[in-house]
């Protein structure tokens, strides 16, 4: 063993330090799989005492190193490149749930699906769910700020964290925020979410529960063309209605879906399906979709279905929420891009989409958050064909572009990471992308929390001649 | 010294953009973003303290400073995009000209902060002062989707962006709602709006307080679907008897049976407001907190709100009162003095309740802070974002107050 896997097991014993080669593949990848590294070591701390040592030790050492929670990730954002990796799934304690006054006190390795089921017996939900939930954690989902379909109206991890634990890059620890949600001070609870593990390590996350509505609807309408079906969705929301969740899956994605286990009976003639959920006081949601309804088929829908119980609901969500795993069948690799665009636009970047795809000869399968813009093109592809690979890579960059020039942005939930780094300097001015470098600094002077991650400090002119702010 | 000062500040920005307090010191109201910034920057370099104002009815007006920087000028609504839900305003445009401006389109922006209607966006969001439409539209943070900040040194920060979710880069939007202009002046924001709900219906029942919260209580355990509970002191609402507030938004038929619920379960006897006296006393509750010199926010979880007002009542005098019943949003205004502000902030440390003095004089502002004293470690941590975004110390922003033994 080397000498810092030997003081690392000297913190978390020998058993939770892997380091032969063979050990750490499992650490070399996240969920997207355009990008790998091998890290120098994983540590598997089991308590937060732990973590706070083993931070200290790094410091003391000066070994950069990167979080990991369930490495679930979309964006190479969790990957470590010959250095230390710290993961958090250990640390998967439900704290506290406290019922009355809403809230649950987690460690950062509890799953996001695990802490809804501790939640419902009391008629309680935590809200965001992204489509990983039954494997990512909070820890995570801090990290990026995650989303998920029900974000819409509820919005997204930093509207549901009230306080937070962390342990600074050197090993001090500081609590952000308050059991209410108040900040305490500057809201640098709200400015810890989604740094992507450059700030710290939350070692205990405060997080508001929300109570299980008392009706909900779920319509499933059918379409002819993507661009009908987008239109559709700015028609409802500039109507008023707010839903729970108003998600977008086009051909590739239902005929992908309808061919696999997860088949949820969903027309695989159509162009694309749109799925609308209303939640809330009976009355209100038994008002909402009726008014959705007629939007929907005023908007051209072939069909709408209307499902109210709770097993003909998931029917109509299976199929959404296992989309990614159905697209296994297409290739064997998939690029789940994610980018933003005003709802206005989402007629017009479906058709761009649709253009590069078609300039690249690719297989690219849509299943987004249609109601707040935020688009998931997924390529298929076959990551040991290298013309190809480059092909997805210049694909992506074209609509990462192409959003920008829609006004959106090149990340809604997945984060920055690795992959999205190039596109920051399109995305920020030099003077925002210096003060960003410079607010990470404050928190970790030396740059050993992630590093290389979300602020390309190698692409801007101005530092290149070291004039960091 | 004072001539030059003007002089520098007139060749900047012109004759025209320049007036003087009523205490007669220059105040300088830049026309544009480029010119505000150049503006701080000259400020940085001649080591001017600057005191950030927007209409100049909420932070007080005599905080030592060298010079005002006013942003009534930046009063331009840059676009508004109605199919998107967005809308991008100058930190100097008044809230009432832009809810005119955006129910035209039959949009709003779900805010109803304290104090004057024509207070401005930029301070609304600097200093995070939400309303009572804070349960169900959520904090002010939650409105702003970007921004372009400022800083001290006079340099151009645009985090964020104009659509709805984004997580690209830091959020340091965060950071500038809420921070009482410390880390630099809002010029611009871009803003999450809502369709204009078909009904908007208000509800008042009056009793003794904790016959009020008690009830509040069992409508929010109910699942009451309200956009606003709040409960109102006799002074802030100018009656006999605390006031419980209920303002339902939504589509008729939801409104209409949540309306129905209210009476459910409770023995409160509800009175529905007709339109234009429900408009008059939101107006009321809202510029409450004007009466009292000191404003104090806090944030309290549900079962410890009548526990907080009974505190706030000991220890500062019942005062003027607005609470979120079910958000657990508190607003105390009055009189109080620095030390009895940092007392209070004692009191309340061991529930983990905040404690944010909104709004007071300046020997208050400067005895407590906006924010007192840091939770460990956190204060470090504070002072090195201040350097980040006003490295000179350009900005006058009472943030953490003097030390207290």
């Amino acid at each position: 063993m080397t000498a810092l896997a030997d003081a690392l097991a000297a913190i978390v014993g020998t058993r939770w330090v892997k380091h032969r080669p063979g050990e750490l593949v499992t650490w070399t990848m996240d969920g997207l799989p355009t990008h790998e590294a091998v890290p120098q070591v994983v540590v598997l701390p089991g308590s937060r005492d732990e973590v706070i040592a083993v931070v200290r030790l790094l410091h003391r050492l000066g070994v950069p190193w990167v979080a990991r929670g369930a490495g679930t990730g979309l964006s190479g954002g969790a990957l470590a490149d010959g250095i230390a990796l710290i993961a958090l799934t250990r640390l998967n304690r439900i704290l506290a749930l406290d019922p009355v006054r809403r809230r649950a006190v987690l460690e950062p390795g509890v799953v996001n699906a695990r802490l809804s089921e501790a939640a419902l017996p009391h008629g309680l939900q935590y809200v965001p769910d992204p489509s990983s939930q039954t494997a990512c954690t909070i820890g995570g989902n801090v990290a990026e700020n995650a989303g998920g379909p029900h974000c819409l109206k509820y919005g997204v991890t930093t509207n549901h964290v009230c306080r937070l634990e962390v342990v600074l890059p050197d090993g001090e620890v500081v609590v952000l925020g308050s059991p209410h949600g108040e900040p305490w001070g500057p809201d640098l609870a709200g400015l810890f979410v989604g740094s992507e593990g450059m700030f710290g390590i939350a070692v205990e996350v405060t997080v508001r529960l929300e109570p299980l509505p008392a009706a909900v609807a779920t319509l499933l309408a059918d379409f002819d063309s993507v661009r009908r079906a987008s239109e559709a969705v700015g028609a409802v929301i500039a109507s008023g209605v707010v839903p729970a969740a108003l998600e977008m899956m086009d051909q590739s994605c239902v005929r992908a879906v309808e061919a696999s286990i997860y088949a949820a009976g969903y027309p695989v003639d159509a162009a694309a399906v749109l799925l609308c959920e209303l939640d809330g006081r009976p009355d209100a949601v038994r008002a909402e979709a009726e008014a959705v309804e007629a939007i929907l088929r005023a908007h051209g829908a072939r069909g709408v279905q209307r499902a109210d119980a709770a097993a003909d609901r998931a029917r109509l969500w299976q199929g959404r929420k296992k989309a990614f795993g159905a697209m296994g069948r297409l290739a064997p690799d998939l690029a789940v891009q994610d980018a933003v665009v005003p709802r206005s636009a989402l007629p017009d970047i479906l058709d761009q989409i649709d253009a590069i795809r078609a300039r690249h000869d690719l297989v690219i399968s849509n299943v987004f958050h249609a109601g707040d813009g935020n688009l998931h093109p997924n390529i298929s592809f076959d990551r040991r064909d290298r013309a190809l690979h480059a092909r997805v890579q210049q694909a992506s960059a074209e609509i990462m572009q192409a959003c920008l020039r829609a006004g959106g942005s090149v990340t809604g939930e997945h984060g920055v990471g690795a992959d999205k780094l190039d596109y920051m300097v399109e995305a920020f001015d030099c003077e925002t992308l210096t003060r960003m470098r410079a607010v990470r600094r404050a928190f970790d002077p030396m740059e050993r929390a992630n590093p290389g991650k979300v602020v390309p400090v190698h692409a801007c002119r101005e530092w290149r001649q070291g004039g960091v702010a | 010294m004072s001539g030059t000062l003007e002089g520098r500040l007139r060749d900047l920005l012109g004759a025209g953009a320049l007036e003087r307090t009523r205490d007669g010191r220059p105040r300088a109201l830049p026309p544009d973003v480029e010119r505000l910034a150049a503006l701080l920057a000259l400020a940085g370099a001649e080591g001017w303290r600057v005191r950030i104002e927007g209409s100049g009815s909420w932070l007080p007006a005599d905080a030592p400073a060298d010079l005002v920087v006013g942003t009534r000028a930046l009063d331009a609504v840059v676009r508004v995009d109605a199919a998107d839900l967005v809308c991008t305003v100058q930190g100097g445009v008044p809230l009432d000209a832009l809810h005119r401006r955006l129910a035209r389109e039959r949009m709003w922006l779900a805010l109803d902060p304290p104090g004057r209607p024509t207070r401005t966006l930029g301070a609304i969001a600097a200093t995070a002062t939400g309303g009572p439409l804070r349960l169900g539209y959520g904090p002010v943070r939650d409105h702003v989707l970007g921004v372009t900040v400022v800083t001290g040194d006079g340099q151009v920060v645009k985090p964020g962006g104009r659509v709805v979710k984004n997580v690209a880069g830091y959020d340091l939007t965060k950071l500038c709602v809420g921070g009482f202009g410390a880390f630099g002046v809002l010029a611009e924001l871009h803003l999450r709006l809502r369709a204009l709900p078909p009904e908007d219906r208000t509800f008042v029942a009056r009793g003794a307080r904790d016959h009020l919260t008690s009830a509040a209580r069992d409508l929010a355990d109910a699942g009451l679907d309200a956009q606003a509970l709040e409960l109102v002191s006799p002074a802030a609402g100018a009656g006999a008897d605390w006031v419980l507030a209920a303002r339902l938004l939504g589509t008729a038929e939801g409104v209409a049976a949540e309306g129905a619920r209210l009476g459910l379960g409770t023995d409160l006897a509800w009175e529905a407001l007709p339109a234009e006296r429900a408009g008059q006393f939101w107006a009321l509750v809202q510029g409450a907190p004007l009466a009292g010199r000191v404003a104090l926010r806090f944030g309290v979880l549900r079962d410890g709100l009548d526990d907080l007002l009974d505190t706030l009542d000991a220890s500062l005098g019942e005062g003027i009162v607005t609470a979120g019943a079910a958000s657990g949003q508190v607003r105390w205004s009055g009189e109080a003095d620095g030390a009895q502000v940092a007392a209070l902030r004692h009191a309340l440390a061991p529930r983990e309740v905040p404690v944010t003095l909104e709004r007071a004089p300046r020997a208050v502002l400067a005895a407590a802070g906006h924010f007192g004293a840091y939770r460990e470690g956190v204060g470090a941590l504070v002072a090195r974002l201040r350097q980040v975004f006003d490295p000179r110390g350009t900005l006058a922003v009472e943030a953490d107050g003097a030390p207290h033994g």
